[in-house]
């Protein structure tokens, strides 16, 4: 015991300083690169600085940040999803033809769509622990089995490709003014979609941060045969992490269908590699093990400003994928700077 | 400590070059906007779901600043497939406080509350292309476009003039309500015949090609084929010839490819929805309206087309799609 005052301060619980450890934060390009986006487009436009330009481009920011936070999580935990973009179609399209077509109450709809949505993500995992294929392979069979299911299902019982009537069902009203309506603040309408991602990305930065799980999901993204010998349920934790991407895709897919009342079967479907995006502008690493939720929220919002932001200043809309583009491989070379030099400092 | 000092800096100029490039882009944009006013002066926006690089749309899209031109108006196009986007981008216009909308209603029940608010707000409204059921009621003043059912009964009838009994009917977009309408129009307009859909992806023509092909082959009744854009047409001619088939094969919408195909004969017959005046049109009857208070059409919609492409009038119109208007 006298020997451990003479050891030396374990590098691991070194005391950095402010400056450093801010540095060292995932989240850190992606802030940068949010403040940028703002000033830029506040700066030429009147309009996108209003409180009804910021509604508006929070608005897009709110959902996919809704869906980039839990995928996120799961490519910190060291997994992919490329189903997560149409499973919202599925949610939206089985919510849609649950109240639509069989007048089915709102809330029971809610209900069976989200565990449909939990089943198909248990069967993601599952799949992907079981077989210890790459997760990538995997969603991308349920990603096509599910654009399939969406347009079969929706063509057979309604004989188009959309769900509607959906305001139509009992107990609408109540689950739009939950997941759809919009608060008024100042005069200016904002959806309350905004509030939820604002809880989300708290809520998921406690898990990431503060519990137990947050620690495994860490350790199964770095380094799996560690984080198993160490005793972390690898297996349940991941599947868990494909789960909590399809309660992700359920509450989006409500939203939707309950602000649009129809839905078409399409719904959702490229949208996966967005949520990936939000998520690496952020700061995730694609191989896993380091990331954070704020930062995939902040993706989001970089998202919505720029995709808004453009319509706003008149630029040619031909040339959005090519800023969006340009943007993303800005963010990953600044996350990349900003993590180097971190961890040069450290030294 | 230098290397670290180096990387700084680095951090703090991309996006510092990031601002100067997108500025040169912002500066590019404010010298059209300078462009004398002749008689309009307004800006309008255009908001549809068609998708960018989308042939079809170009043309909508050319029709639309062609008119805004000549007008002296403003006119600024975005678009997006998805329609909670769409309704985002209705929703950013009406903040902007435009002088008029012009909005394609694919999924009308989701662009309902944009589209009513954009109206609340004091903007005329114009929809375009689909959407003809809801436009007034949803309190826009006109409705510029082609009945879908309507055409396709067209296409059904000339189809079936020509001797054809069984139709592929080959559907491009999955969850595109007008082209199921088109579908279903040709179905009752091909009297004593039957109509059967088939789905493929725009995306991969390879793919959507070969698909047609099998189809084809395996059911060698099939003697018509009848395609719901421009390009698949191209792929469906191929398809016939590549399965020995006879099909006879006609086609919505037109580029110069199926221009010169209706000229040799590959291809039977086109519909054409002139979809350069659903974008010149209602820049035009925005304008009137601004200035004179005209409304077109009585409650009813300026339909566009069904209008006929054949061997006798291929030629000429084969010229103007080269020119983008066609």
């Amino acid at each position: 015991m006298a020997t451990a005052t003479a050891a030396p301060v374990d590098e691991r619980i070194k005391n950095l300083g402010v400056t450093r450890q801010l540095l060292a934060r995932p989240e850190i390009g992606a802030l940068l690169g949010a403040v940028v986006v703002f000033a830029f487009f506040a700066v030429q436009s009147s309009v996108f600085r209003s409180g009804a330009g910021v509604a508006n481009w929070l608005d897009p920011a709110s959902t996919l940040g809704i869906m980039a936070i839990p995928v996120a999580l799961l490519m910190i935990g060291g997994e992919f999803d490329l189903s997560a973009g149409v499973m919202v179609g599925t949610v939206g399209l089985t919510i849609g033809l649950l109240t639509g077509q069989y007048g089915m109450n709102t809330w029971g709809a809610l209900v069976i769509a989200l565990a449909l949505a939990l089943a198909l993500g248990f069967f993601n995992g599952y799949l992907v622990v079981r077989t210890k294929l790459p997760s990538f392979i995997i969603t991308l069979g349920t990603f096509l089995m599910l654009q399939g299911l969406n347009l079969g299902v929706t063509k057979a019982v309604t004989d188009t490709v959309q769900a509607d009537a959906i305001d139509t069902a009992p107990a609408y009203r109540p689950a739009y003014d939950i997941f759809a309506s919009t608060v008024s603040v100042g005069g200016v309408e904002f959806r309350v979609t905004i509030l939820w991602w604002i809880a989300l990305t708290a809520l998921a930065t406690w898990v990431l941060l503060r519990t137990r799980f947050g620690n495994w999901i860490f350790s199964v993204g770095g380094n799996v045969q560690a984080a198993r010998s160490v005793g972390v349920p690898a297996a349940r934790t991941k599947v868990v992490l494909f789960m909590t991407t399809a309660a992700g895709a359920w509450l989006v897919g409500t939203m939707s269908a309950l602000r649009l009342t129809s839905i078409q079967a399409n719904t959702g479907i490229g949208e996966e590699l967005i949520y990936i995006v939000a998520a690496v502008i952020g700061g995730c690493l694609l191989t896993g093990g380091f990331g954070s939720a704020v930062g995939a929220s902040l993706g989001a919002l970089i998202f919505g400003m720029v995709q808004q932001g453009i319509v706003y200043l008149g630029w040619d809309s031909d040339w959005f994928k090519f800023f969006l583009g340009a943007m993303l491989l800005l963010a990953v070379f600044t996350n990349q700077f900003v993590r180097r030099l971190a961890e040069e400092s450290r030294r | 400590m230098r290397k670290s000092r180096r990387l700084l800096s680095a951090l703090v100029l991309i996006p510092l070059a990031l601002t100067a490039l997108t500025a040169c882009q912002g500066g590019k944009k404010n010298e059209a906007k300078t462009t004398p006013g002749t008689s309009g002066g307004y800006t309008f926006a255009v908001v549809t779901h068609g998708g960018s690089g989308d042939a079809f749309w170009t043309v909508v899209k050319n029709g639309a600043m062609a008119a805004g031109k000549q007008m002296g108006d403003k006119v600024t196009y975005s678009s997006s497939g998805d329609p909670q986007q769409q309704s985002q981008l209705i929703d950013a216009a009406v903040n902007q406080k435009v002088d008029g909308l012009v909005v394609s209603m694919a999924n009308p029940d989701a662009l309902k509350s944009s589209v009513t608010k954009a109206v609340a707000a004091g903007i005329p409204v114009i929809t375009i292309n689909s959407g003809a059921e809801d436009s007034a009621a949803f309190g826009a003043i006109a409705h510029v476009g082609q009945d879908e059912t309507v055409a396709g009964k067209g296409a059904g009838d000339k189809l079936g003039s020509m001797g054809a009994h069984h139709v592929l009917c080959v559907i491009h977009e999955a969850g595109n309500v007008g082209l199921e309408q088109r579908c279903a129009g040709a179905k009752a307009g091909l009297t004593g015949g039957t109509v059967e859909n088939l789905q493929v992806d725009l995306n991969n023509p390879q793919a959507a090609q070969s698909t047609i092909q099998a189809k084809l082959q395996s059911d060698k009744s099939v003697d018509g084929v009848l395609t719901l854009n421009a390009q698949v047409a191209s792929f469906a001619v191929a398809a016939v010839k590549g399965a020995g088939s006879k099909a006879k094969v006609a086609t919505f919408d037109l580029n110069t490819d199926v221009a010169k195909a209706v000229e040799s004969g590959d291809i039977a017959f086109a519909v054409d929805q002139q979809q350069y005046t659903q974008g010149y049109l209602p820049i035009v009857l925005l304008t009137l309206y601004k200035q004179n208070l005209n409304t077109l059409g009585g409650g009813q919609p300026i339909l566009t087309g069904p209008g006929f492409v054949t061997k006798d009038n291929a030629a000429q119109v084969e010229a103007l799609t080269e020119k983008g208007t066609r």
